[in-house]
């Protein structure tokens, strides 16, 4: 009962005319975002965030919490409609929303799409809501030891369930914890891995512009370098009666969705998922589960709803680690969580013990963001269509842009942009060679909290390693961390005993 | 492919070593009643990433060198000049101001790469024109470099501040 009450608090904060101005800015910003092809959720999150000085810190949360919802919704439009993803989110939408378009069914497929993205949500944020405070609660209990295993726990599943080059993943992971080292160690106070002896790096090296110059920058590069003959736009009409006869069709997929929603929201919380796996996965298990598969990929509207609840959820899924725990669950909430940190509300169970306000006001902007995004995304689907004919070129003026002065104007550094330049060429490089850009994102944020975890421990400890695995729940962190971390090695061993047979 | 993934391995070889080194100049090792000291976190993350750098070096000299290009020719023109564009209108904005760079950036990036009309090179000329003015100067306070045509923007102080 007291969450009701919690909610009920929040959800005064939450609909303020500013907040529910804001709220709705940013669904239609991150649908906008999310159906451009090339940039989703987390190159929305980064660009704007320089921006959000405009406003307080705790409705710049809401309105950058309500651009990655938006953005979730707004990849399913191009999926359909061009048959390219919107996102990278989206790309399991492209298999049966396609087919749709494709079929004059363009109208049906959109609503599938924003119909289950609300469902999607909703479900999640419930999720969400009843598991927060205890999972808060249980953090709250944490001392330096569980936070260092819960960080490499983090960092584990990025090796153990992620799909990339084992060793290019560890350089990843090792190279964003370097780069927050820059600038001052904050025990000694001495300067230190100041590059090159640039007064610049002093400040160190904000995770805002690694991610604009990666996200930013080194997105539109990778984009520019994929990008192939323009695709045909296929355009959509929505009328009243289509809407109530297809809102009863989408009524029969309620178990799809439901599936979707709880598989996402938990796919979601793992930092090395996230919403394009939960999505890939839902459709895969709807899929499988249907008694007549043969119709999917071919326009079966349970493939729009499958892939769409999930990565809804996937995205509530992993703002619940970055909330309670402070250890985010995705890239984008890795943005998030550098943006608070920076605006002082540094999130984790203590956020939860300090500002309840701000806390349920968030939790409560996301039910709002919800029906706002379903609205906005149904409501304006032709301004949609009609953004989605902008050509390329104007948007990459604009992204470009706002990297070169939106960074500029997070610190008044030239420094700082000269950075956002050269992380965006590092980023398209590395990316063509097949390194994965989320672990290096997600460690440049978790690195102080790391690197400060881990030397109290040690002081506490007197220097003895075995201090992680002595405090239970802190060992039990550091045997799944383990786990994970052989799985590959597992993995290769029963790869070789496999294949001299499969050779006979 | 092969070659380009040597060479990005072998960068990421020589900047650890880098950071090592730099890591270096503060204590690395146990520091009496201090715990670890504020060069171990960084040395020993570098040493790993120098040894992973190594491992993916190694494999990809090992490999059978395939002759598949790093650079689709068609799209690398275009990366490139993007690229050397943006670069440019960085030192611009470092030398020259904000005011003289972006718009040049707009209108190379409109006009002469993306070839459009020139109504719509020159609205969104003076749109950035403007939004670097009226929204981050004006609203968020940011005092955008200006370089020799700051005296220029004098009068518009008096104005708007």
């Amino acid at each position: 009962m007291e969450i009701i009450q919690h909610l009920i608090d929040g959800f005064g904060y939450a609909l303020l005319p500013v907040n529910l101005l804001l709220i709705f800015a940013g669904v239609t910003i991150g649908i906008f975002i999310g159906a451009l092809p090339g940039l989703g959720s987390i190159n929305g999150v980064a660009i704007v965030l320089p921006l959000t000085f405009l406003v307080p810190p705790e409705s710049a949360i809401m309105l950058l919490a309500a651009i990655y919802y938006g953005a979730m919704y707004g990849g399913a439009i191009s999926s359909i409609l061009l048959g390219i993803p919107g996102a990278s989110t989206a790309v399991a939408t492209t298999f049966d929303g396609r087919p749709m378009a494709v079929q004059g069914r363009a109208g049906l497929a959109l609503l599938a799409a924003a119909f289950a993205s609300f469902v999607g949500g909703t479900i999640s944020i419930v999720l969400f809501t009843a598991f927060a405070q205890p999972l808060a609660d249980i953090a709250l209990k944490f001392h330096s030891q569980e936070t260092f295993a819960l960080v490499v726990l983090a960092f584990t599943t990025f090796v153990g369930l992620g799909s990339d080059d084992l060793m290019k993943t560890i350089i990843m992971i090792c190279m964003g914890l370097v780069l927050s080292t820059v600038g001052f160690d904050l025990i000694s106070g001495q300067p230190r891995l100041v590059f090159f002896d640039l007064p610049g790096f002093t400040g160190g090296v904000s995770f805002l512009i690694l991610a604009m110059g990666i996200y930013g920058v080194g997105e539109l590069l990778w984009t520019l370098d994929q990008s192939k003959a323009s695709p045909v736009l296929t355009t959509a009409r929505l009328r009243w009666r289509d809407i109530v006869s297809g809102l009863k069709e989408l009524m029969g997929t309620w178990r799809t969705m439901s599936m979707g929603s709880i598989l996402g929201f938990f796919v979601g919380m793992l930092p090395a998922a996230g919403a394009t796996p939960a999505a890939l996965m839902a459709y895969g298990v709807a899929k499988t589960s249907s008694r007549n598969s043969e119709n999917f990929g071919k326009g079966d509207v349970r493939g729009v709803v499958a892939p769409e609840t999930a990565n809804n959820a996937a995205s509530t899924g992993s703002m619940m680690p970055m909330l309670t725990l402070g250890i985010p669950g995705s890239p984008t909430t890795a943005i998030l969580l550098g943006g608070m940190v920076m605006w002082g509300l540094t999130p984790g169970p203590m956020l939860f013990v300090e500002q309840p306000a701000f806390v349920w006001g968030l939790i409560s902007s996301l039910y709002v963001a919800n029906v706002a995004a379903v609205l906005v995304n149904i409501g304006l689907i032709p301004m949609f269509v009609w953004s989605l004919k902008m050509p390329f070129t104007v948007l990459c003026t604009v992204v470009l842009f706002l990297c070169i002065i939106g960074g500029f104007a997070a610190n008044g550094r030239m420094h700082d942009v000269w950075l956002i330049g050269i992380f965006g060429i590092i980023g398209y490089l590395l990316r063509k060679v097949d390194y994965p850009l989320a672990p290096l994102v997600l460690a440049i944020v978790l690195g102080p909290v790391m690197e400060r975890s881990f030397r109290q421990s040690m002081i506490a400890s007197q220097g003895d390693v075995l201090t992680f695995f002595e405090r239970p729940i802190s060992a039990v962190f550091m045997f799944i961390a383990i786990a994970l971390f052989l799985m590959p090695v597992v993995r290769a061993i029963r790869d070789s005993r496999k294949s001299p047979q499969a050779a006979e | 492919m092969q070659r380009a993934d040597s060479l990005i391995a072998a960068a990421i070889v020589a900047f650890s070593a880098y950071c090592m080194w730099h890591a270096w100049s503060l204590p690395i090792g146990w520091v009496d009643k201090k715990g670890p000291g504020g060069g171990a976190f960084p040395f020993w993350l570098s040493a790993i990433m120098l040894v992973a750098a190594l491992v993916v070096l190694v494999k990809s000299l090992m490999a059978a060198r395939k002759f598949d290009r790093f650079f689709d020719s068609a799209t690398f023109g275009s990366v490139a000049q993007v690229t050397i564009a943006t670069m440019a209108a960085i030192v611009l904005m470092q030398y020259a101001g904000a005011y003289v760079a972006m718009p040049l950036f707009v209108i190379w990036y409109v006009r002469v790469f993306g070839r459009h009309s020139w109504l719509l090179t020159l609205s969104l000329t003076l749109g950035a024109i403007l939004v670097m003015w009226l929204f981050f100067e004006v609203t968020l306070q940011v005092f955008l470099p200006k370089g020799p045509l700051e005296p220029l923007f004098v009068p518009l102080y008096a104005i708007f501040f």
